[in-house]
């Protein structure tokens, strides 16, 4: 049955592809939502820049469910589109299982991890320890009490190695510091429950943080929200969100997924693959956003603090531990 | 655990669980009416975001609730017409009615905001500020009592002593009055209520209209007093929750109010494993927390601690004999 399926996908796929000399990109959305002012929002961002700079199309889809993965992927590389950018490390098993299928079309992952890159494939990962590194730096030096909080979606290792890298960030400026770390939850619904994400803020709150880092897609607008509500800072993910509520969003780690979708879409079916693209500091993959809403609260001194560590980690003489060195944070126990 | 932290737990026990206590109460009517609904959920979507939507557009949050309830109704009547009237399905109907609401809100949000399926950030009088009670200042000073007044009793959004008032309310329509004796009958034994000479289909509609109502308030208070707006799929599984918790409390409004504390409590020390950590020397997974309402549900149903007995004529279409 699912060699018979193999056949008649590769055939269908072969059949399609001669006919699609001039294809589309494909951009497929995961779970947390095309619109989550966050990770997809971004990569939406940079394949819109993409289309109005080239005047060129792109196909795109915004799964509901976890079934509807391969479908998706399957659909789209019949249709003939080329490359199909997919965002999400959820995305890495189906486009394992499905790229060796359709050999002339190229498969993009944001984020994934696989064992064996299949020739067709290119996987983009960031260097989110990095820019989380930077954000704790700052949180440290905003922070009166001495005590931030790290908000994470869902509890996988992805969200982890941000809340390291905050956490590192955090004690290097101040060693005393605490951080207090918690996750919305272990299933995709974790990525879309404000209420939860507003509770953990509050919780976070009467233990004494007053800064905290949500790395939680949809969720994050209600840690944001009962941030601002309550009095303290906050800081947004993956794209800019300080000017979600101007004045009281300390920074946002960026993430340029924007950037790594357009140059995918810029470079379309010539895109060289079969193995990891990741973008660091170095390579303005990750970073920390100023703009005209947090001006006020980022002083020079952090600001010359900040900007120093990051000389430092991109000349490699301060080195930020990735969570996924050994599945472990060393200041941080989640 | 000192004082103050035992009373934020509880506060936010409180926040947490009135969604779930109106979700539980909206349930209560229907099913004791003989029309199952696993259509919570979807109706509390929807009225989260009409309510959000028109509170955001009106600048009132009053107008914004109003239409939270009408769209929570308006998904009642729906369900009444699939299942009452037509004498479909009811869990069928139910889950369409869950699908549908997830779809549409987004759709309609994205369509009439273009922000990408929310709703503008509400603020000031479009939504529920927390109330202070009075003497809430004055007597935060006196130990034990005035903590507790200041911090719990006091300082929530006015729909959370709604929700808390509608439970007694709810008592003395079921079990008080001829409405009441009706409904519940109604819910038993359709074919005696109707030799009575009652309408059946008219009571069991007008179960699922303050099913509606109740819903939507629930799903107002969601985005107009925990958060400032709308965002697709916010609520988050609380309609099947509220369905555990109807279970638990055997259909009763009193308990109902009991079962929703517990898993709101369940859900406050899920924020807090330091908590968990302090007072029984072990840490828990988180997970296992959440899993809780259904663990205990699931132990429930399968006879230990009492038999659950759900309604008689729950889930059939009622057929007059011709």
């Amino acid at each position: 049955m699912t060699l018979m399926t193999k056949f008649l996908g590769a055939a269908a796929g072969i059949a399609l592809s001669a006919g699609a000399a001039f294809a589309d990109p494909a951009l497929i959305f995961d779970l947390g939502g095309k619109f989550d002012k966050s990770f997809n929002e971004a990569a939406f961002n940079g394949a819109q820049r993409w289309a109005e700079e080239t005047g060129g199309s792109f196909l795109e889809i915004e799964l509901q469910s976890e079934a509807q993965r391969e479908q998706a992927l399957r659909r789209f590389a019949e249709a003939g589109a080329n490359p199909v950018i997919t965002t999400g490390f959820a995305f890495a098993d189906p486009v394992s299982v499905v790229a060796p299928d359709y050999p002339d079309t190229k498969f993009i992952n944001i984020d994934g991890w696989m064992p064996e890159v299949p020739a067709n494939v290119q996987l983009i990962g960031f260097q989110e320890h990095q820019g989380s590194y930077l954000v704790g730096m700052m949180a440290a030096m905003a922070s009166k009490t001495g005590t931030v909080g790290f908000i994470g979606g869902m509890d996988i290792p992805l969200i982890r190695h941000f809340g390291c890298g905050f956490a590192q960030g955090v004690k290097a400026v101040n060693p005393d510091a605490k951080v207090i770390a918690n996750m919305t939850g272990t299933t995709p619904t974790a990525w879309n429950d404000p209420v939860k994400g507003s509770e953990l803020t509050k919780a976070q709150i009467s233990q004494g943080a007053d800064v905290v880092y949500a790395a939680a897609g949809g969720t994050g607008v209600g840690v944001l929200q009962t941030a601002a509500d309550e009095g303290i800072l906050s800081i947004g993910v993956d794209s800019n969100q300080n000017h979600l509520h101007s004045g009281k969003v300390l920074t946002s780690m960026l993430k340029r997924v924007d950037v790594a979708v357009y140059d995918s879409m810029t470079a379309g079916a010539a895109m060289e693959t079969g193995g990891f693209t990741t973008l660091g500091l170095a390579e303005e993959g990750v970073g920390y956003a100023l703009d005209e809403h947090n001006a006020a609260l980022v002083s020079a001194d952090m600001k010359a603090a900040v900007d120093a560590a990051r000389e430092k980690i991109i000349a490699g003489d301060l080195e930020v531990v990735a969570y996924y060195a050994n599945d472990s944070c060393p200041v941080l126990d989640f | 655990m000192d004082y103050m932290t035992l009373l934020q737990v509880l506060d936010t026990t409180v926040r947490l669980a009135i969604p779930l206590l109106l979700a539980c109460l909206a349930g209560l009517f229907s099913e004791r009416a003989g029309i199952f609904d696993i259509g919570l959920e979807g109706k509390m979507l929807a009225a989260a975001f009409l309510s959000a939507a028109v509170a955001a557009t009106s600048g009132s949050v009053w107008v914004g609730l109003l239409a939270g309830i009408g769209a929570s109704v308006a998904l009642s009547l729906i369900h009444g017409l699939a299942s009452i009237t037509f004498r479909g399905n009811q869990l069928i109907s139910g889950v369409a009615i869950n699908f549908l609401a997830a779809g549409m809100t987004v759709l309609i949000a994205q369509s009439w905001f273009q922000q990408g399926g929310r709703t503008p950030s509400l603020t000031g009088a479009a939504r529920f500020n927390p109330l202070t009670l009075p003497f809430a200042d004055s007597i935060s000073e006196v130990p034990v009592i005035g903590p507790a007044y200041s911090e719990l009793i006091s300082g929530h959004a006015l729909v959370v002593y709604i929700a808390f008032a509608i439970v007694p309310l709810s008592w003395w329509v079921l079990y008080r009055t001829r409405f009441g004796l009706r409904l519940r009958a109604v819910g038993e034994n359709p074919a005696a209520v109707d030799t009575a000479g009652i309408s059946v289909v008219g009571l069991r509609y007008a179960a699922v209209i303050i099913c509606g109502v109740l819903c939507g308030i629930a799903g107002a208070y969601l985005s107009t007093a925990l958060q400032a707006g709308f965002i697709k799929d916010m609520s988050a599984g609380r309609g099947f929750i509220a369905l555990a918790a109807l279970i638990f409390a055997k259909w009763r409004p009193w308990h109902a109010m009991y079962a929703c504390l517990l898993f709101g409590l369940f859900q406050a020390l899920e924020l807090r494993p330091d908590i968990i950590e302090r007072l029984i020397g072990i840490r828990v997974q988180s997970q296992l927390l959440s899993a809780l309402p259904y663990i205990m549900t699931v132990v429930i149903l399968a006879g230990l601690g009492g038999k659950a007995i759900p309604p008689r004529a729950g889930g059939e279409p009622y057929v007059k004999e011709r």
